[in-house]
């Protein structure tokens, strides 16, 4: 894991200016209560924010142990498959049969999964908000069976993906929502293309259109199909696709069924994209020579394992050097960052025309289901073509559609309330607030300092079932990764954090996340700790 | 609603283009259990099946399903295309064989592109071109003995297929996959609650048991009027699809109200058999009724029970332009 610290450092004066309020430079209202200029995208001498990404290294000793233990568990494993017969289904009435499955995947799912199972796949009986009431479940045989105690503990819920608090089974949406189900029922059992589309859909879709900022969107029911189903109508054999190293399962699997080439690059590297789009245009196509039809890269806003934010508006600039199209997966980014909430060209302050194709999903931020892609009218009139996603899979239910339509109104403020607005400022102050905090501790955090995902490292398998656990008894639902969704030794814990999160609520957490990082051992980072207290305000210049 | 009759602009028209075989859309129950658990869940499930996207209600579904299909596990997904398409891949690798047939459809093919197995399809529910195809892959096998014994084989198909309407000749399918010891994905898409006596399916209407066939993969979006598909079989197939589904690991869960919806539709399934009796009777009135009634130079295609018909023109020109001039003419009218 390379050492990445990238600061767009402000000079003093701009320092200075920033403490201002209610002040009127260079044409730019100041109107924040922080006194931060934002971008201008059209203004010459443009003030970027602060982009503070960091990814520290793992220390030596760290990477041994984890090493060692990773191994230890897999000899422990071995050992015990040897030892004792596995309490799993065997297959019946199938000898003869080639195995279904290859060794080491079964070997690491009984002996290695297996063991930390309980920290996943928790069941839920409630609306998960802001705290989340969950099932209790206890297992006798470490991991094999589960069996429910029949209790419910509440739990602070840092683990789902509700940025703008929208999971909420009271408030207008879901009222909304219900008069929509019992005019329109349920579903459509149809694809768009057929009798899927009714008039909900065409709201929807001139909706999400101008909230991001584009000429048209179309809608689809499920955010991994979105991806997975269009790629391939707009790529195909031929063209050439840049995708960051760390894209998502959904844009792996839509770029293999497209048949296109595929380059990786480094995450978030702007030299390796450079590099490699170089090297496109001059070689061209393998064997032939000739020209790519196209070259496509492809990224996500914010990267949800890495908690990272795209460097977009450098990629831009490579995107108009090299002549490439430019596809944004703004899955975790729309609604979430950006001081509109509309994603990461609002973040930067960049014209949303630029990029050429916007993907979001309504899973996070809207707290419903789905996915869109924005771009050009031209582009979506030949995606509702030929989209397999609108040709054969069902359209979005209507109860969906009406719930994304009235959080997308809130987050406007079409309603006529600033509760939107309130919502997003909410977000940016808990996500700050809460990584400053774990920093103080001396935890390593990674990713960007404004992304609303913080991934806390702790490298070792049995340190993320530990903290999980350990957590859990103290009545806080977090989310632990490791291998596979993440390289071998960099598990870590990820907090998704939500603006319907009180500071107390986060106060609290910290307490507990502090106290098991005094027992566990996870202040690994070797950064100077500021002593100072860390204020939970809108401000940006109180930095590390 | 898109119930038993639809709005197209001013005109009220009788659907027959949607899939919404069993009336459910239009259910009153239906939109009850749904506004019931809409107002203790909300919409969302806001994560993934591992991450707390996992509800009793998604629990009991798949309780539910397991235990009308007869099998002993089943696992539910938020959309119906991905089931299959993710369930494919999640079992068949790079070095697989897969014997399909030629007319199956997309969201079957998308899952075999993503599979990157050897694909070998065989002619539309031609029994003996699918031997052929097989004693071929036989004489390959003795050849490299070594290789065998890593490639698994596969065999895919449809109960009622959607390109075409006819059924899949079951006991013929499961007597070969006896013979080469092929592993047996049957997708019920159409076939779940529309076929058998009292709507279990293919199995029932053959009077197979169910466990003969290694996965069923059905969908929530044509009888049951959700959204959503599932994969039912035994434990030991479905709870590796729990870490190899990308559909499922990968995406949010579904939303819990239209699982409850699902719920419901099964409840009505099993309380009122009689349902699928009018549905059958529906189904071949139509059929004999359009054998007979219509014009020479078009015929109906399908099998007298299933719900797909095809209309097709009897002596097609060969030119595919202006043969769906013509028949968008037809339909215009």
């Amino acid at each position: 894991m390379a050492l990445d610290k990238t600061e767009y450092s402000m000079s003093a004066a701009e320092k200075m200016s920033n403490g201002a309020v209610g002040r009127n430079k260079n044409g730019v209202r100041v109107d924040r209560s922080d006194g931060h200029v934002h971008q201008n995208g059209s203004a010459k001498k443009e003030k970027r924010r602060p982009f503070i990404e960091s990814f520290e290294n793992i220390p030596l000793l760290t990477a041994a142990t984890t090493f060692i233990g990773f191994h230890l568990i897999l000899l422990m494993g071995y050992v015990t498959s040897i030892i004792f017969t596995p309490k799993v289904a065997r297959e019946k009435n199938r000898q003869g049969y080639v195995p279904l499955y290859d060794r080491f995947e079964s070997f690491y799912s009984r002996y290695v999964y297996r063991r930390l199972r309980d920290c996943w796949n928790i069941p839920i009986c409630g609306c998960p908000g802001s705290e989340v009431t969950i099932k209790d479940r206890v297992t006798h045989d470490c991991g094999w069976t589960f069996e429910y105690t029949g209790t419910q503990s509440t739990a602070l819920n840092l683990g789902s993906y509700n940025y703008l608090g929208f999971a909420q089974a009271e408030g207008s949406c879901s009222e909304d929502s219900a008069v929509k189900i019992k005019e329109l029922g349920c579903a459509t059992a149809s694809p768009r293309i057929e009798f899927g589309t009714q008039k909900i859909h065409q709201e929807l879709e001139a909706l999400t259109a101008e909230f991001v900022g584009m000429e048209d969107a179309i809608t689809f029911g499920m955010g991994f199909a979105t991806n997975a189903l269009n790629l391939p109508s707009i790529v195909s054999k031929g063209c050439l696709v840049v995708s960051d190293e760390k894209n998502h399962a959904s844009l792996i699997l839509g770029l293999r069924l497209s048949g296109a080439n595929v380059e990786v690059f480094k995450h978030n590297n702007m030299e390796s994209l450079r590099q490699v789009l170089h090297n496109a245009v001059i070689k061209g196509q393998p064997r032939s020579h000739r020209p790519w039809k196209k070259i496509l890269i492809v990224v996500e806003g914010v990267y949800s394992m890495e908690g990272s934010i795209v460097r977009l508006p450098e990629i831009l600039e490579l995107k108009r050097k090299y002549k490439a199209y430019l596809y944004v997966d703004e899955a975790h980014s729309i609604g979430a960052i950006g001081r509109n909430g509309r994603g990461v060209v609002d973040y930067f302050g960049v014209d949303p025309k630029e990029v050429d194709i916007l993907m979001g999903t309504y899973t996070k931020s809207f707290g419903s289901a789905g996915g869109y892609i924005a771009g050009s009218k031209a582009f979506i009139d030949h995606m509702r073509v030929n989209s397999h996603g609108n040709c054969y899979a069902t359209s979005m239910s209507s109860s969906c559609a009406q719930q994304i339509i009235s959080s997308m109104k809130i987050i406007m403020g079409k309603d006529g309330t600033n509760e939107g607005k309130k919502r997003i400022d909410q977000l940016a102050r808990n996500s700050r607030y809460f990584r400053r905090r774990l920093n103080q501790m001396g935890i390593i955090t990674i990713g960007n300092n404004d992304s609303p995902v913080v991934p806390m490292m702790v490298y070792m398998h049995s340190k993320i079932a530990s903290v999980v656990r350990r957590l859990k008894t103290n009545n806080i639902a977090v989310v632990g990764v490791g291998f596979p969704a993440t390289p071998l030794m960099e598990g870590r814990i990820r907090f998704c954090l939500s603006a319907a999160h009180t500071k107390e609520q986060l106060d609290n957490a910290l307490v507990h996340v502090e106290e098991a990082a005094d027992f566990l051992g996870l202040r690994y980072s070797r950064k100077r700790r500021s002593k100072e207290p860390v204020h939970y305000s809108d401000s940006e210049s109180e930095m590390e | 609603m898109v119930g038993k009759y639809i709005q197209i602009g001013e005109r009220n028209c009788l659907n027959l283009g949607t899939n919404n075989y069993l009336g459910m859309i239009e259910n009153p129950e239906i939109e009850k259990s749904a506004l019931e658990c809409l107002s203790h869940y909300g919409v969302g499930s806001c994560g993934p099946r591992g991450f707390y996207g996992t509800t009793e209600v998604h629990l009991d579904l798949e309780d539910k399903l397991a235990e009308y299909m007869k099998c002993e596990e089943a696992v539910v997904y938020s959309y119906g295309f991905s089931t299959i398409a993710s369930a494919i891949p999640a079992y068949a690798k790079r070095s697989d064989v897969i014997f399909v047939d030629e007319m199956v459809n997309f969201a079957i093919q998308k899952g075999l592109d993503a599979s990157r197995s050897q694909i070998n399809y065989f002619k539309h529910n031609d029994m003996e071109d699918l031997e052929r195809l097989l004693m071929e892959q036989a004489d390959l096998d003795r050849k490299n003995p070594k290789k065998a014994k890593r490639t698994r084989r596969f065999l895919v198909a449809e109960g009622i297929y959607m390109n075409t309407g006819l059924m899949a000749p079951l006991p013929k399918l499961l007597e070969l996959r006896e013979k080469y010891k092929l592993r047996f994905f049957l997708d019920e898409a159409i076939s779940f609650g529309t076929i058998g006596k009292t709507g279990h399916g293919l199995t029932e209407h053959f009077n197979i048991d169910p466990s003969e066939i290694d996965m069923i993969s059905g969908s929530l979006e044509n009888s049951i009027g959700s959204i959503g598909g599932f994969c039912v079989g035994s434990h030991f197939i479905i709870e590796h699809q729990r870490l190899s589904g990308l559909g499922y690991c990968f995406s949010a869960s579904a939303p819990p109200l239209l699982m409850a919806a699902a719920i419901t539709a099964l409840d009505i399934m099993q309380r009122d058999p009689s349902i699928f009796q009018t549905l059958r009777d529906n189904s071949t009135f139509i059929h004999s009724q359009l054998s007979s009634q219509l014009p020479s130079d078009l015929r109906v295609h399908g099998h007298p029970e299933s719900v797909i018909k095809h209309i097709r023109l009897a002596n097609p020109s060969g030119d595919k332009v202006a043969d769906e001039q013509l028949l968008n003419e037809i339909v215009d009218k």
